[in-house]
């Protein structure tokens, strides 16, 4: 019994910040709510015209798509490409681990008003870069094209992070006899790296596959600080049109129908991606063996 | 290793690494250079690494814009409240799940891994609705409260693995000694976790240090600001004033640096702890 004693601040916390809201929020997702006034309830009101009569709404999920899609798979393969070198350095791998890590550390406010300034179409360090070698830089964050890869771009400067620092360990817990194994049978780099790395490390890979779905479908802070969504609302990402739609208009049940659409859409994929992982994802049946 | 492998290929190895790391260490580099510099200088191409003369007045011209002494005072609040609530309630709720033996365990442990997974904007509006009912409205206890409420999953379950791994005899042994489990817990367990609940308060200041969504949804009086609410106030008023945007920047950077290259160690090992079992 003193278990749940010593549990309780969490059991408290869970059915207060947890539980009561999850309830509360699918409960205004049926309502027109203003915080004012008490929640008028509508039924499925608010889904209905999310899903049917706003340009917006489906602007936004193709943006969070966008994102998500082209963000996860460039920043899984920056950090294990990474990683590999750092894994191959003999000597001085500690120092590059370091360096490698530091731009993971600026987050949130900090490195979106530091790439406002180098994506600066005239006077950020890129474009005048690129002038030095006679190329004529884009706009990035001004032009609805280049936005979002301009987003991607920034979150691709801190993939020395604990990303890689996981893909790091578990590249060194892969049995050096397996790389003996390929070798024998005449293998070379690309083979040791496709029959025995690859399978080795597929369950840190797939693990942070699903983690940063979820974590690219909230993508927020980058979006609020540098482009409030725009231009043309090309940056208008899931999060900040349901915040827009929250604390500047006030429309709680039309937010709360938003919230509960991210939810079930983080749900269903996933388990879309645990039913796709069993294909490609190797787990050792006895770790010891 | 294979001794085979040729000098080129490390040759190559060393030269990629460097690339990479210059790649990355650039934009620090960047900061600190806009950050003294004139507008003459910033707008120029191609642009100038070491400004001509180092303008120290930038720094004094943020502390004129913008309240940072202010600012610094309400983060240094939130964030030491914060790890104080975390490390402290993570750790008995990690001690409730490791050792200690009680119904509805294993379930419970299930549901907090599933909280992991939540996306905190489905909690969000209510919690909101709730702090407005409190009247905590421009008030640090929105951000402060919860923190002693459980200490976030992660944590808990970072913690746990690492009771875990302390072997059982010790705790047994305290316990045939008429031990309370409390004593246990604050004698025993917490000195021993030590490096763990490091790795926690490290990851923890990190987090609160740069937290946004939480000050900009729950502090809307200036007076009550944290730093990064502070600094993206601050972009919406100084629009091209690139060289005090960098001021700032770095200003809020510092600590972030220092506790990183103190501590490095500590955030290390919380990656490597919890996200290798997959």
């Amino acid at each position: 019994m003193l278990g749940f004693v010593f549990a309780s601040p969490w059991i408290i916390g869970f059915l207060v910040f947890g539980l009561y809201p999850m309830v509360m929020s699918f409960y205004f997702s049926m309502c027109r709510y203003d915080v004012l006034r008490i929640p008028q309830f509508i039924g499925l009101g608010n889904y209905d015209t999310l899903l049917l009569r706003d340009p917006y709404f489906w602007t936004a999920v193709g943006n969070t798509l966008y994102y998500t899609f082209v963000r996860t798979p460039l920043c899984i393969a920056g950090s294990l490409f990474l990683a590999i070198l750092i894994n191959r350095a003999t000597t001085g791998a500690r120092i590059y681990r370091t360096v490698f890590f530091l731009p993971s550390i600026i987050t949130g406010v900090v490195v979106s008003v530091l790439w406002l300034w180098l994506l600066n179409p005239q006077y950020g360090l890129i474009n005048s870069t690129l002038q030095l070698i006679g190329i004529e830089g884009p706009l990035w964050l001004q032009s609805p094209e280049w936005s979002k890869p301009s987003l991607v771009l920034m979150s691709l400067w801190s993939i020395g992070g604990g990303r890689m620092i996981v893909f790091l360990a578990a590249l060194q817990s892969v049995p050096p006899h397996l790389y003996e194994v390929v070798e024998l049978d005449g293998g070379g780099a690309w083979q040791k790296f496709r029959h025995v790395t690859l399978p080795m490390i597929s369950p840190v890979l797939f693990l942070w596959v699903v983690l940063e779905v979820i974590f690219s479908l909230q993508v927020f802070t980058e979006a609020y600080v540098m482009t409030k969504g725009g231009p043309l609302n090309s940056t208008l990402f899931y999060n900040l049109y349901l915040y827009y739609k929250a604390f500047d208009d006030f429309d709680m049940g039309y937010a709360s129908a938003l919230a509960w659409l991210l939810l079930l859409f983080s749900v269903l994929v996933t388990f879309v991606q645990f039913r796709l992982g069993k294909r490609w994802v190797y787990y050792e049946a006895d770790p010891r063996g | 290793m294979n001794r085979r492998r040729g000098r080129w290929s490390s040759v190559v190895l060393y030269a990629v690494l460097t690339v990479f790391g210059l790649l990355f260490l650039i934009p620090f580099v960047w900061i600190l250079s806009t950050s003294l510099k004139g507008n003459e200088q910033i707008f120029t191409i191609p642009p100038e690494w070491i400004p001509s003369r180092f303008r120290w007045e930038n720094y004094a011209e943020v502390f004129r814009r913008m309240p940072v002494l202010l600012y610094l005072k309400n983060s240094v609040i939130v964030t030491v409240l914060q790890m104080i609530g975390i490390v402290g309630s993570s750790s008995l709720v990690a001690y409730a799940f490791a050792i200690l033996r009680w119904p509805g365990r294993n379930m419970l442990f299930g549901v907090l891994l599933a909280t992991m997974m939540l996306p905190m904007q489905v909690t969000m509006i209510p919690v909101f609705v709730l702090f407005k009912q409190f009247g905590w409205l421009d008030t640090f206890k929105p951000l402060v409260v919860p923190a002693f409420l459980g200490g976030g999953a992660f944590n808990i379950f970072l913690l746990r693995q690492f009771f875990l791994g302390i072997p059982r005899e010790i705790a047994d042994a305290a316990r045939i000694d008429g031990c309370s489990e409390f004593r246990i817990y604050w004698n025993i367990m917490i000195p021993l976790a030590k490096p763990a609940l490091a790795t926690v308060a490290i990851m923890t200041f990190m987090f609160s240090w740069n937290d946004f969504l939480g000050p900009l949804i729950y502090l809307s009086e200036k007076e009550k600001s944290t730093l990064a609410l502070g600094l993206s106030m601050f972009v919406g008023q100084q629009t091209n004033e690139w060289a005090l945007l960098m001021a700032s920047s770095l200003l809020m950077l510092i600590p972030m640096i220092a506790i990183f290259f103190f501590f490095q160690k500590y955030i290390i090992q919380g990656f490597t702890m919890t996200g290798i079992k997959g």
